[in-house]
């Protein structure tokens, strides 16, 4: 399965020149881009692991760049996303995120079921690599 | 020209307010000699402000008229009472200050009336509206009546909770940012079971929306009552996010024919972890208010169908603007609200609209009479609504949407979806591969309202269904003119 999380799962993978064009729009919006990683993708994993902090002051799409490259290094088997933060008043958050790497497999997630009363079901979203620790899940 | 138009109208006349003992003859007075006519007053910042397009009677004043719907929407009744001797009257008094010819529009007056803070109650729509839309609007001396826009102080604004959500939390909620939501009622809207409903429901969500939603008369009928579309909607749900990792939703209509009823289901949506919950306006407004005060209490975002709407906001000269509707609403505190989509099968002029969503999304709306907004108005920070474009949209027109709406909206394309010849996957697919190229190449430069045919055609090569969608509906448009349209439009200034 692929994980539609993020604003761009839906197109090919994208490119360094692609991403790059994104990155730019972000920093002439004048939105600090962040990198995260996880072996966790559970939808409601909120807090990826961050790569260093959120890239003030930046101007340039190549540093960032740089610092996937970087990423990719230490964590190319996993999920790294790539979001722009907004300061400014009124919305203080993120303002886009995608995902600029994939696992070479992505098994997917259970949906287990626990039967309550009446036909109320309760529902568990587990990613199926969630056995292993931390680390070791794309192997 | 008509006959109104005849009649010369004076509508800078002076005050013509009686005072001392003069005024509180018994017997019946002009409401302009009342107090109701103040050309003079100077709105003060804690005012609540309401501007009405008025069209009088053949043969009446039209400043006079202006008086009759500041008094009857305040202290007056059509004679003169001793009873107001016993208050502040002065001070309870609404005051038209000012009345202009609407351009273009012979026998049409944009009459401007400023009410006192303290004659409204705190918080609460269903008193404003009593006094606002409450007793004029069937009024003789006036042919038709419409509110068209308000001004509400900062101070009255505080007292509304406002969405229960809001835009940015709910797009942290949900973790999608950076492009609209999409969307699609389950279509056909009656007739379908709990397990057929569903079952929409799981491949239109598993192909790639956000949402899917109930329709405003999907309830609780014979074909499926409500428990069961609830159920089948939150297997669904919860199947379409482990295929797809990403967080899903399920508009789930509670509306229903008491508040207790309305309660019992939203708590069963809730307990069934469902995100979002839906009403229609025609609950009323302390309906939605006590709706809006339970989703903020349970986490839950509130969706609202306009269902109604259209026969009180489409003509030009009588009921009310919807840009009125969206101020209500958003103070009322709802999350989601249908505004329009211009391109789509519901009525929709472009600058009417993009008025509607400023007032939705933005903190301070500036004057902007092109697009019918005619007051300032700060919003103080409370939460912004998102804006619903919903009606006859298509894949096809994904570059004028994102152009015209803008990315903090949801687009619903339900036969878009549904009516896709592939399959409900399918449309879904095609409609979220279309909005992703469509954002992907506006944030890397290209001009989407020009390029934006060919950025579709390209994406269609590596997505079929979005080259079946293209060809499916490629011609079809809706193109009438608008009935609610702008009175001002900007002019060339020409120079000698």
């Amino acid at each position: 399965m692929r994980i539609t999380q993020g604003a761009f799962s839906f197109l090919p993978d994208l490119t360094d020149d692609q991403i790059a064009a994104q990155v730019q729009y972000c920093l002439e919006k004048g939105w600090a881009v962040n990198l995260e990683y996880t072996d966790d993708p559970h939808p409601r994993n909120t807090y990826w692991e961050m790569w260093g902090l959120p890239m003030f002051d930046l101007k340039d799409a190549a540093g960032v760049l740089l610092e996937l490259k970087e990423c990719r290094k230490h964590f190319g088997d996993r999920y790294i996303r790539l979001s722009a933060f907004d300061a400014s008043h009124g919305w203080e958050s993120v303002r886009l995120s995608f995902i600029v790497n994939r696992p070479a497999n992505e098994p997917g997630f259970k949906l287990q079921r626990t039967e309550m009363e009446g036909r109320h079901v309760q529902y568990t979203t587990v990613p199926y690599s969630a056995d292993k620790p931390e680390g070791q899940r794309y192997k | 020209m008509n006959e109104a138009a005849k009649i010369p109208q004076d509508t800078h006349q002076k005050s013509q307010t009686v005072r001392g003992k003069a005024r509180y003859q018994s017997g019946v007075m002009e409401y302009r000699k009342m107090g109701y006519w103040e050309p003079d007053y100077v709105p003060k910042d804690t005012d609540i402000i309401a501007m009405f397009r008025i069209s009088p009677q053949d043969g009446v004043d039209a400043v006079e008229a202006a008086a009759a719907v500041a008094g009857e929407s305040s202290t007056a009744t059509w004679t003169v009472v001793w009873t107001d001797r016993l208050t502040a009257t002065e001070k309870y008094r609404a005051k038209a200050y000012r009345v202009d010819p609407v351009p273009g529009a012979p026998g049409q007056f944009f009459a401007y009336i400023a009410y006192d803070l303290d004659l409204f109650e705190a918080g609460s729509i269903a008193n404003l509206t009593a006094s606002i839309i409450g007793n004029v609007f069937g009024f003789k001396p006036l042919k038709a009546l419409r509110l068209e826009d308000m001004r509400f102080p900062v101070a009255y604004i505080k007292t509304f909770q406002g969405p229960s959500t809001g835009i940015v939390v709910e797009r942290e909620r949900l973790d999608k940012f950076g492009r609209p939501l999409l969307g699609a009622t389950v279509k056909p809207k009656l007739g379908l079971s709990g397990r057929n409903y569903g079952r929409v429901v799981y491949e239109a969500l598993k192909g790639g929306l956000d949402f899917t939603k109930d329709d405003e008369n999907i309830n609780s009928q014979s074909f499926m009552h409500w428990r069961e579309r609830f159920l089948y909607c939150m297997e669904a749900v919860n199947r379409a996010q482990a295929v797809t990792g990403e967080i899903k939703g399920t508009y789930l209509n509670i509306t229903a024919g008491t508040m207790e009823e309305m309660y019992a289901r939203a708590e069963f949506a809730k307990q069934l972890g469902s995100t979002i919950v839906m009403i229609d306006l025609v609950i009323g407004y302390t309906a939605i208010q006590s709706m809006s005060h339970w989703c903020r209490k349970n986490d839950m975002i509130l969706h609202l169908h306009r269902a109604g709407h259209g026969t009180y906001t489409r003509q030009k000269t009588h009921g009310i603007s919807f840009r009125v509707i969206s101020k209500w609403m958003r103070l009322a505190g709802v999350d989601h609200i249908h505004a329009g989509t211009v391109v789509g099968k519901l009525e929709g002029d472009p600058n009417m609209t993009k008025g509607f969503y400023d007032i939705l999304r933005l903190d301070h709306n500036p004057i902007n009479l092109q697009h019918g907004i005619f007051f300032d108005q700060p919003w103080a920070s409370l939460n912004a609504v998102m804006p619903v474009a919903s009606g006859g949209i298509h894949a096809g027109q994904m570059h004028q949407l994102l152009d015209l709406l803008g990315e903090d909206c949801v687009l619903q394309f339900g036969g878009g979806t549904i009516g896709h010849p592939a399959g409900i996957q399918a449309g879904a697919t095609a409609n979220r591969v279309a909005l992703e190229s469509m954002v992907f190449a506006r944030n890397s430069g290209r001009n989407i309202v020009e390029e934006g045919p060919q950025i579709l055609a390209d994406a269609a090569k590596f997505c079929l269904p979005l080259r079946q969608a293209l060809d499916t509906w490629k011609d079809v448009t809706f193109d009438y003119a608008s009935t609610d349209s702008p009175d001002f439009v900007p002019s060339v200034a020409v120079s000698n």
